[in-house]
């Protein structure tokens, strides 16, 4: 090893403890990378200063794509030359996470070559991160990612990599296909993955039940929510099981209903589901009882974000019930729609969740010729500025 | 002549399909339950009666090509080269025989991976970069992740917590990875006004999306110095730093009034109660690496606070809620100060009007 590893007598302090640990990991990329012994160094000069050192990112990328490639450069470079270039590279993940180790060694082997051997598995919004190369070294991994079938994930002003829980998979409380949904949307949009044209980031997140285990109703644009239409299946020989096994069916399950709607008599478990939230506690303290009904579907919930510029927002119900159909060319049609009206009347950096607020959910239904329905609000204003718009009543009159 | 490899794009992720292991093939959308075993063990059991074990390890995020060679030797010694990726970061070997459950559980901890974070427990933090990699961060992530964790593994690898709970950490008001709906989220923030490079402004940014970018509108153009540039009234800011976001020449880290705040509360699933926000508990815990022990210990003693008092299933928030704000802040043994009210555009919905008062 012709480098030399810095020494980090704070960042060592951190190789103790039960939790994997990220400065061993770094050490062990060390060992083969100038690259990642020059980001201990750096790093351990942060603990020392209590501050970062990177400069904002530049425009780096492949040929071809507007993103995917996040630049990156240290405001050091005279003391840590080895990362006075060290970008990320986002790769698309496959839907679910799921991998073989076959995929996995392949990635390892190109990126040790290529990068710093230093990975996250996974950035937030899903891509499987390359940490850490130079601007010379992009073009030939993206040359090795094409050989392996893997493609670079989204950045910038566009759609970002689109993620999605495992659903169907492995879960048997999955209303819709999810990794189904997120790959057909993922390869429908490529342009607009790998190719910023939109006003701010634009994230689509999904989870095929209400448990909403990926976060979609907090992180996503577009928030695609698995649920049912019809009656909580019950196999009340189950339900019973659970009751003589000592669950107090009262206190853990009825009593935590938000819909106050299911009773126990002693023998049999009753749901009113015309009151039924489906908010899923039952269904998951009785999983061998309750499942969700069987006209399964998804709610589509428009607009969450960060706290940036105008506040934290969770997405809100858009559509309360649609059926997912392979090619889903109702939500692609419905999902463009919306990027018109956004890409139009949006300003820079400005999120979907910000504009519909700015311009009004009411005015922005209307443009997206979407019906406004109460399901789209917790309660009717009570604020008695109200635009009302006669025209339309004078066009009725004159017929 | 060479091989030369036609250059494609835009062709998007591998297909799923070929990584899933036979038996989720088979039972795709055809499960019946699930069961936890025990801890970081579940069993998800088809309509077919076909059994899916899932043995899910602590994984730190950042990871060395090295790690992931280990992965992927464990998953083709126990499960035939199948494994998977938590939406949290922890990683998940799919085993169809449960034989080999023990031995991979004694191999994961071999290599340094507790197994756990299943079911009522604290499965691991959700963070982003940090030191490690951001130009904004006000604070590192992984460290104080590993930190928190290292103190709290017992609840990692138990499960003996009245419902779930999510820690996730941001190192600055971007929040990537949207720690704001977390039971306990950990924030890095400023406190201090940018200071202004009055001679780079005009090269490194855009003035009008400088004035935009403040959520206060504390910002506007000013000559400086003969200098086109920005001028900040500085009783307007917060410190959000998102003017740095878009222009460099505004640098707002600073090591001894940077630090990190603690907010709890929040959610994300619609289990029992609505999703919401976190609400700020702590507003300032200074950075003092390499193990942020102030923030360590407060977050502890929030775990084992809500540990003690919550009812079953009953999340951080709900619990909360039930009690009231007033006595939260009383058991916590956390100052109730001016900080601790919203001051931003719907700040009025927050503010009690009513007379629901416990003494």
């Amino acid at each position: 090893m012709a480098h030399e590893i810095p020494k980090s007598p704070k960042l060592d302090e951190l190789e103790k403890g039960a939790w994997p640990s990220f400065v061993t990991e770094i050490k062990v990329a060390a060992e083969k990378s100038p690259m990642a012994a020059d980001l201990l160094g750096q790093l351990e000069q942060s603990y020392d200063e209590r501050i970062g050192h990177w400069k904002h990112g530049g425009i780096v990328g492949v040929m071809g794509y507007g993103g995917g490639v996040i630049g990156r450069y240290s405001d050091l470079p005279d003391t840590w030359p080895n990362v006075s270039h060290f970008h990320t590279v986002r790769v698309n993940q496959p839907a679910g996470w799921y991998y073989t180790s076959e995929a996995l060694r392949k990635i390892a082997d190109m990126w040790e070559n290529h990068g710093s051997g230093l990975t996250n598995l996974h950035g937030s919004t899903g891509d499987l991160v390359l940490l850490g190369t130079k601007t010379d070294e992009l073009e030939p991994i993206f040359d090795e990612l094409q050989k392996m079938d893997f493609d670079i994930g989204g950045s910038g002003s566009d759609l970002r990599t689109p993620s999605c829980c495992l659903g169907q998979s492995r879960c048997e409380w999955a209303c819709y296909d999810s990794m189904a949904l997120c790959h057909e949307l993922t390869m429908h949009w490529q342009d607009e993955l790998h190719r910023p044209a939109f006003p701010y980031k634009f994230k689509i997140k999904m989870s095929a039940c209400p448990n909403d285990c990926v976060a979609s109703i907090a992180r996503a644009d577009l928030s695609i929510i698995g649920t049912w239409k019809d009656d909580i299946q019950i196999d009340q020989a189950e339900v019973k099981k659970y009751v003589d096994g000592g669950m107090d069916i009262q206190e853990d399950v009825i009593a935590n209903c938000p819909g106050k709607c299911m009773d126990w008599d002693g023998n049999e478990l009753h749901i009113d589901n015309s009151y039924c939230v489906r908010c899923m506690h039952c269904i998951n303290v009785m999983t061998k009882a309750l499942a969700p009904g069987k006209d399964r579907g998804a709610t589509i919930l428009l607009g969450s974000k960060a706290p940036i510029i105008e506040g934290a927002l969770l997405s809100s119900v858009l559509i309360p019930f649609w059926k997912p159909e392979p090619p889903y060319d109702d939500l692609k049609e419905l999902v463009e729609e919306i990027w018109d009206v956004w890409c139009e009347e949006g300003k820079a950096r400005e999120r979907v969740g910000e504009f519909m607020q700015r311009v009004g959910l009411g005015n922005f239904l209307e443009v997206i010729g979407v019906e406004p329905v109460p399901e789209m609000v917790s309660a009717p204003r009570d604020n008695p500025y109200v635009f009302y718009d006669l025209s339309e009543d004078e066009d009725e009159d004159d017929e | 002549m060479a091989d030369v490899q036609e250059r494609r794009t835009d062709y998007g992720p591998p297909h799923y399909e070929q990584f899933l292991p036979p038996i989720i093939k088979e039972n795709y959308g055809k499960w019946k339950y699930h069961e936890i075993v025990k801890p970081g063990v579940m069993v998800h059991v088809g309509e077919s009666g076909d059994k899916l074990y899932t043995v899910r390890a602590a994984s730190g995020r950042l990871i060395a090509v090295d790690k992931i060679r280990k992965y992927a030797e464990l998953a083709d010694k126990y499960c035939d080269g199948h494994l998977r990726f938590t939406s949290r970061h922890n990683v998940e070997f799919l085993l169809t025989n449960d034989a080999n459950i023990d031995p991979l559980i004694a191999d994961l901890k071999a290599i340094g991976h507790p197994v756990g974070g299943i079911g009522n427990s604290i499965t691991s933090i959700v963070h982003t970069q940090g030191w490690v990699h951001c130009h904004s961060a006000a604070t590192d992530a992984s460290g104080i992740v590993k930190a928190v964790m290292d103190d709290l593994i017992e609840y990692f690898e138990d499960m003996k917590l009245p419902g779930k709970l999510r820690i996730a950490l941001a190192c600055c008001l971007n929040m990537c990875g949207a720690v704001h709906c977390s039971d306990i989220a950990i924030l890095g923030i400023h406190r201090k006004a940018p200071r202004i490079d009055h001679s780079q402004v005009k090269n490194m940014c855009e003035i009008p999306s400088v004035s935009a970018s403040c959520p206060t509108a504390a910002i506007r153009p000013a000559e400086v110095d003969g200098h086109p540039s920005v001028e900040i009234e500085e009783e307007r800011c917060m410190f959000c730093a998102n003017c740095f976001t878009v222009c460099p020449a505004m640098p707002i880290a600073d090591p001894d009034n940077d630090g990190v705040s603690i907010w709890v509360g929040g959610k994300v699933s619609n289990a029992r109660s609505e999703p919401k926000f976190s609400k700020l508990a702590i507003p300032f815990l200074p950075n003092t690496p390499p193990r942020w022990p102030e923030t360590v210990k407060a977050i502890r003693d929030l775990v084992e606070l809500w540990a003690k008092n919550a009812r079953k299933y009953e999340r951080m928030g709900d619990w909360i809620e039930r009690i009231g704000w007033p006595k939260f802040f009383k058991m916590a043994g956390i100052e109730f100060q001016k900080e601790h009210i919203d001051d931003f555009k719907h700040a009025g919905l927050t503010y009690k009007r009513s007379t629901h008062l416990t003494f």
